[in-house]
């Protein structure tokens, strides 16, 4: 269930790096770019990809990934859609981990059980909902292990013991550490100090800490992988530079292809 | 959280894990406040004092002439604020003050639970935040100018179908952010747990006079409760001590817009399916790969694609049942109880007073329909205007 994620910790800690992982709204702006700039992920570095399914209603996203699952839905992306574009990904790189990000009711909506397992077919690692917490997360993790997908929970600052100690018993693969309270958006005041939450969860037993939330630039992955991250996640500052190429496919390609260079030469 | 928040397999509590100690934290103040006299003496008094409880039971003189129904209206629409929105409202924003909050944000539809937290909001000295869909701010605009009046920010919501929905998921942006100075007041009995359960039980008021009420004028229970359901809060609240009462129907009244069988209504219990939308798992209108889907009403306070929980728990056990209204079924409604009673009732609340009209012509027998008027109509003249132009007064 882990093994692709599995080894590329391992890799990662022989190499003496940490993991850089950039994320990207399935569809985005349509479904040919799309591809082509999961490629461009992986040609540029990135350790693992983290992708969106477009949902009608992101709550937990700020303006700059609501845009990119507007702009995917406006272009008629739907879920079999996105599984389709990871399954061709898939194909042509048989190593690099890929998550989904999704909602709640995107995984309700063809039930639990078949939801995960098309998800496995796919060729999918890992399924973060970001919708439900540890509260509720229990029978989504299981149905996802039952598939043989990795469910990946959050911690946040704010997290009591009680919610890391689930977040250790119920998730796999690794932990999606959020640097900061709100929705998701790239700033400038993206917090990378936390040591001591990466601590707790070490304590816990947690998989790998990865951090995200407003991760931009190169010093806030060297920020995250200094205070104990095994790395960093970036959402929106990549989907920005698909909204600011739309149109022009090529130029778009070859600015996420060189931020993401740029982010992942900050792990090492 | 020490509750699951479920009524049957619906409810709970789904939204990003950051938000999870503020819904604790907010349960916990809930529970305690339950169990202190102090803030029930001071809620009862503002109720009293403030809001004008309790609220008049009306039995009808000329609406229903000529069929076998008593037709009782209780009138939430002389509350102050106009809609029953102010209950739930003072008592939410009694629980920010304790809580420590400074600041109140909250969602409206047709601006009338904007209102109330605008006022409350004024009453206890916060800084308020109201986001409303920019349809919703363009259809409600003397709403609009209400809040702003009594020192709230009205935000427009630019998002997506830009009505209720889209305000409700910009509030639960903003509080992702701002828990921790901020409570964010919630308007119906949707979302997460705890606010299902608490708005219920700030609402049930309602019902606790209106049975007291009932009784009193017609010596016997009613036949039926009728309440318009948009996320639900005037139903539950009327509901709710008459769940007891077997031989008491419960009747939710959904907007069916321009008809049931066309794309263009908002009858999430109707025809949603099960599903999670702004945390809690219950109906919601959708497309097959669980896309959200806009609703549509005449009616801003009920044009939403989900409903509370324990509706969709109501209406699985077959304890409630629910109908559709449509626009022009309201707005019929709307002219009727205005010319024959002297009463402009909201928008909203005429939906479930087209359903007691129908119930009350098909009357075989002596019958005692108790609605609750949730709300005044002085908010939808503007909009109203275009379709009662042809009015020219009582022949």
């Amino acid at each position: 269930m882990t093994t692709r994620y599995d080894a590329m910790f391992a890799r990662l800690a022989a190499a003496g790096e940490g993991a850089f992982v950039p994320f990207l709204v399935l569809g985005d702006p349509d479904p040919a770019t799309s591809l082509d700039l999961l490629f461009a992920l992986a040609d540029g570095g990135a350790d693992a990809l983290e992708l969106g399914i477009p949902f009608s209603d992101p709550v937990a996203d700020g303006p700059a990934i609501q845009a990119a699952d507007l702009r995917a839905l406006a272009a008629g992306a739907r879920p079999r859609d996105c599984l389709g574009l990871v399954a061709a990904f898939r194909a042509r790189r048989p190593d690099v981990p890929v998550g989904l990000l999704v909602y709640a009711n995107l995984v309700e909506a063809p039930g639990r059980e078949a939801f995960y397992a098309a998800a496995a077919v796919a060729g999918v690692d890992s399924v973060l909902v970001a919708d439900v917490p540890t509260v509720e997360a229990a029978p989504y993790a299981a149905a996802a292990r039952a598939a043989g997908v990795a469910p990946v929970l959050i911690a946040a600052p704010n997290s009591p013991d009680a919610h890391l100690a689930d977040v250790a018993r119920l998730g796999a693969a690794y932990t999606y550490v959020v640097t900061r309270t709100g929705v998701t958006g790239a700033d400038e005041r993206a917090a990378t100090g936390h040591r001591a939450l990466l601590d707790r969860l070490a304590g816990l037993g947690a998989p790998p800490a990865l951090l995200g939330f407003g991760i931009s630039s190169p010093e806030h992955v060297r920020a995250a992988i200094a205070a104990g991250a095994a790395g960093a996640i970036s959402g929106s500052a990549v989907v920005a530079r698909v909204e600011s190429h739309l149109g022009d496919p090529a130029a778009m390609r070859a600015d996420v292809l060189t931020f993401v260079t740029e982010m992942k030469a900050a792990t090492r | 959280m020490r509750q699951s928040g479920r009524f049957g397999e619906f409810g709970g509590c789904f939204v990003p894990q950051v938000l999870l100690p503020a819904l604790e934290a907010l349960e916990a103040a809930f529970l305690d406040s339950r169990e202190d006299p102090a803030f029930a003496a001071e809620l009862d008094a503002l109720l009293r004092d403030w809001a004008g409880r309790p609220t008049p039971l009306y039995r009808c003189r000329r609406i229903a002439e000529g069929t076998r129904a008593r037709l009782c209206l209780k009138r939430e629409d002389l509350l102050h604020g106009g809609a029953h929105k102010t209950n739930q409202v003072l008592a939410q924003a009694l629980l920010a003050r304790r809580g420590g909050k400074t600041r109140l944000i909250a969602e409206t539809g047709a601006g009338q639970h904007g209102v109330a937290t605008a006022m409350a909001g004024a009453l206890f000295g916060m800084t308020t935040r109201i986001y409303m869909g920019e349809k919703d701010v363009e259809r409600q605009q003397a709403n609009v100018l209400r809040m702003r009046l009594l020192g709230a920010e009205v935000v427009a919501v630019t998002q997506g179908a830009r009505t209720l929905k889209d305000a409700i998921n910009e509030a639960l942006r903003d509080w992702a952010g701002s828990f921790e100075t901020t409570h964010y007041l919630l308007g119906t009995v949707a979302g997460p747990h705890p606010y299902p359960t608490m708005v219920r039980e700030f609402q049930r008021v309602i019902g606790r006079e209106a049975r007291r009420q009932v009784l009193e004028a017609e010596g016997r229970l009613p036949d039926a409760v009728v309440a318009c359901v948009g996320g639900g809060s005037n139903a539950m609240g009327i509901f709710s001590d008459f769940l007891g009462d077997p031989d008491v129907r419960l009747v939710g009244v959904e907007p069916a817009g321009r008809g049931l069988h066309t794309a263009h209504h908002g009858a999430t219990l109707r025809k949603g399916r099960p599903g999670v939308l702004h945390g809690a798992y219950s109906l919601v209108l959708q497309d097959e790969d669980g896309q959200v889907e806009e609703s549509f009403s005449i009616a801003a306070g009920l044009d939403y694609p989900g409903v509370g929980p324990e509706h969709a728990h109501l209406k699985a056990t077959g304890r409630a049942e629910y109908v559709g209204a449509t626009d022009d079924e309201a707005v019929d409604a709307f002219r009727r109880l205005a010319e024959a009673e002297g009463i402009l009732p909201a928008v909203e609340s005429a939906h479930a007073l087209a359903h007691a009209l129908k119930m009350a012509a098909a009357a075989d027998r002596d019958t005692v329909l108790l609605v609750n008027l949730s709300g005044r109509g002085d908010k939808d003249l503007a909009q109203l205007s275009g379709r009662l132009g042809g009015a020219g007064g009582r022949p």
